[in-house]
């Protein structure tokens, strides 16, 4: 399978990551090289296998639906890389 | 002072209790020592502050009759945990300036058990990586680097701060993480032991997600005894995480016996993998005997899709990453690269948040979860992981636990490896298949490469059977009797 360049950018857009067009090159062969070889996997016969979706068989644990936490804006807050008041200032969302 | 660094957990918690020494005396050497060995870039964050405090907390709980678990036992914390109040990295620039207003479930265990915090230990970024070479802070020194050496070992990662502290005698104890072996290959390349437990044992509250059904924390420690110990106050049930096992925690610390008269231990065929390297096979056969001779019955057993279980690993882990690491969005905490509009910002915060190997599998997740690629990759990964695990439930109808190498070798050198991401990833070839089945797993050191580096046996168990890991660790111990220490530390033992 061929991974290309162009797909390689378009991936990194869809994961939302700058990639400097010289690296995309040096990418492509790294990520080429990866996936060329989980291509093995393709030797195992899955036919009748249910996917493992769920690690262990531990039943699920239920408990009151009730609020345990908040009501704490400064703990949400004191991270925020730009805030004004109790909110977070972001780039402008709608054009 | 260096005699205190020297004990092991179980001897240091003695000694406190028959009042010997302080929570602070202790503290203290240890702070000490950490100081003296900087050069290791072991530490990420140190904490000498709070460490004092908490001792001091300690030893006054001590003198009004309450005593924890660790009560006064200085440990060092993987950077992956978020600690209240201590600024936490994941070794990535990403986060940068990050302090969690909350504490994760297994630390907030661990201080109420009484234990002292000596600080955060260096990583591979977000536990991406087996050398500690991607952390965002700077690689490791493995301490069993041979002196006459000028490029430093790496101490494996990607809990390689840990191990390296731990070895070092920075710490009597360390926690760890273990995706597809970050726990157990840093354990093999620093002479330690090492415990990944049952996927659910341990709550995954407030540990930074790198691969949510493979993640799990565990106890870094010099002896099996110590793991036993620190994992006793790690484990249990916590509402907090939806996949922790709601399961009584078995009493480890009280019955950490060597005891394997009558066990089956299964030796995989499947593991003698091309290439093996003689001493590591030597190893292993060595490990086979000294358990025959305690009385074990030794087997031979196959796990068919073992080859297959590192490409397994490589779809899977990549795919919950990419997902897990949305959240890195420069928005409501960390990094934030100014664009010139939303999308623009995203993608400049990632971009220069992010180092290239979190990067490069962050894509990886993000084409084969992909539409078109989906099916043949993701959805494929998940029914070989069935495989895998049934595989190992078929082996454990013939067998009690299963005895494996650690790593295909000893630690390596920084630079090395670097070049081809594959080569790389192949040092967890033996360490990924109990991930991706959830099994529990312990690395005892077992002997040394004939560069004098550790080497380490890996146990793997039935779910939720860390006791019976624990004990074959223990006989694997005593047989081996694994007194070295790394250059440099041994002269001052006394």
């Amino acid at each position: 399978m061929a991974l290309d360049k162009a797909t390689v950018a378009r991936i990194a857009h869809l994961a939302r990551i700058r990639v400097p067009e010289e690296e995309l090159e040096p990418l492509t062969r790294e990520l080429a090289r990866i996936l060329d070889w989980v291509e093995q996997l393709a030797e195992v016969d899955t036919a009748a296998v249910e996917p493992l979706r769920k690690v262990m068989d531990i039943p699920a644990h239920w408990r009151e639906d009730v609020v345990t936490d908040g009501g704490r804006p400064e703990a949400i807050l004191m991270n925020a890389p730009r805030r004004h008041d109790n909110f977070f200032v972001v780039p402008k969302v709608v054009e | 002072m260096n005699a205190l660094t020297h004990l092991t957990l179980a001897q240091a918690r003695r000694l406190l209790a028959a009042g010997e020494v302080s929570a602070v005396e202790l503290t203290e050497a240890h702070l000490r020592a950490i100081e003296r060995a900087r050069h290791l870039n072991a530490f990420i964050t140190e904490t000498p502050e709070r460490a004092l405090a908490m001792a001091r907390r300690s030893d006054q709980r001590r003198r009004q009759g309450s005593q924890g678990l660790l009560e006064g036992i200085p440990i060092a914390i993987k950077d992956l945990f978020c600690t209240e109040g201590i600024r936490t990295t994941a070794a990535s620039r990403i986060l940068d300036g990050f302090i969690p207003p909350y504490e994760s479930t297994v630390t907030r265990k661990l201080w109420e058990a009484g234990a002292v915090c000596l600080g955060k230990t260096n990583l591979d970024e977000f536990a991406m990586g087996s050398a500690n070479v991607t952390s965002a802070f700077g690689p490791v020194r493995n301490p069993w680097t041979p002196p006459e050496e000028p490029v430093a070992r790496v101490p494996g990662g990607s809990s390689g701060g840990s191990a390296a502290a731990v070895a070092a005698r920075l710490c009597l104890g360390a926690t760890g993480t273990d995706t597809g072996g970050s726990i157990r290959q840093p354990a093999s390349f620093c002479g330690i032991v090492g415990l990944k437990p049952t996927y659910g044992r341990c709550s995954r509250f407030g540990i930074v997600a790198f691969a949510s059904s493979l993640d799990q924390a565990g106890p870094m420690a010099r002896t099996v005894e110590d793991c036993a110990i620190m994992l006793q106050a790690m484990a249990g049930f916590d509402p907090l995480d939806s996949t922790s096992a709601d399961l009584p925690v078995p009493d480890w610390a009280g019955d950490a016996r060597g005891e394997v008269r009558g066990l089956r231990i299964g030796v995989p065929k499947e593991y003698r993998a091309d290439g093996m390297p003689d001493e590591i096979d030597r190893l292993w056969q060595q490990g086979a005997a000294w358990l025959a001779a305690a009385g074990a019955e030794i087997r031979e057993i196959s796990l068919p899709h073992t080859r297959y279980a590192l490409p397994t690993y490589y779809i899977v882990a990549p795919a919950e990453a990419s997902s897990n690491l949305a959240r890195y969005d420069g928005m409501r905490f960390g990094l934030r690269i100014e664009g010139e509009n939303l999308v623009d910002t995203y993608e400049r915060t990632r971009g220069e948040g992010f180092g290239r190997e979190v990067r490069r599998r962050i894509l990886i997740g993000t084409y084969v979860l992909s539409a078109g690629y989906y099916d043949a990759y993701y959805l494929k990964a998940l029914k070989v992981r069935r495989k895998i695990r049934e595989d190992f439930d078929r082996a454990f109808e013939h067998v009690d636990a299963i005895l494996t190498p650690t790593a295909p070798s000893a630690a390596f050198r920084i630079g090395e490896k670097m070049d081809d991401p594959v080569a790389m990833y192949l040092n967890d070839v033996f360490t990924v298949p109990a991930s991706l089945a959830g099994l529990p797993a312990l690395s005892v050191p077992a002997g040394l490469s004939a560069e004098g580096l550790p080497l380490g046996l890996q146990v793997i168990g039935r779910p939720f059977d860390e006791t019976t890991v624990l004990r074959v660790g223990r006989a694997i111990e005593e047989a081996a009797d694994f007194r070295h220490v790394p250059h440099g530390l041994a002269g001052s033992e006394a």
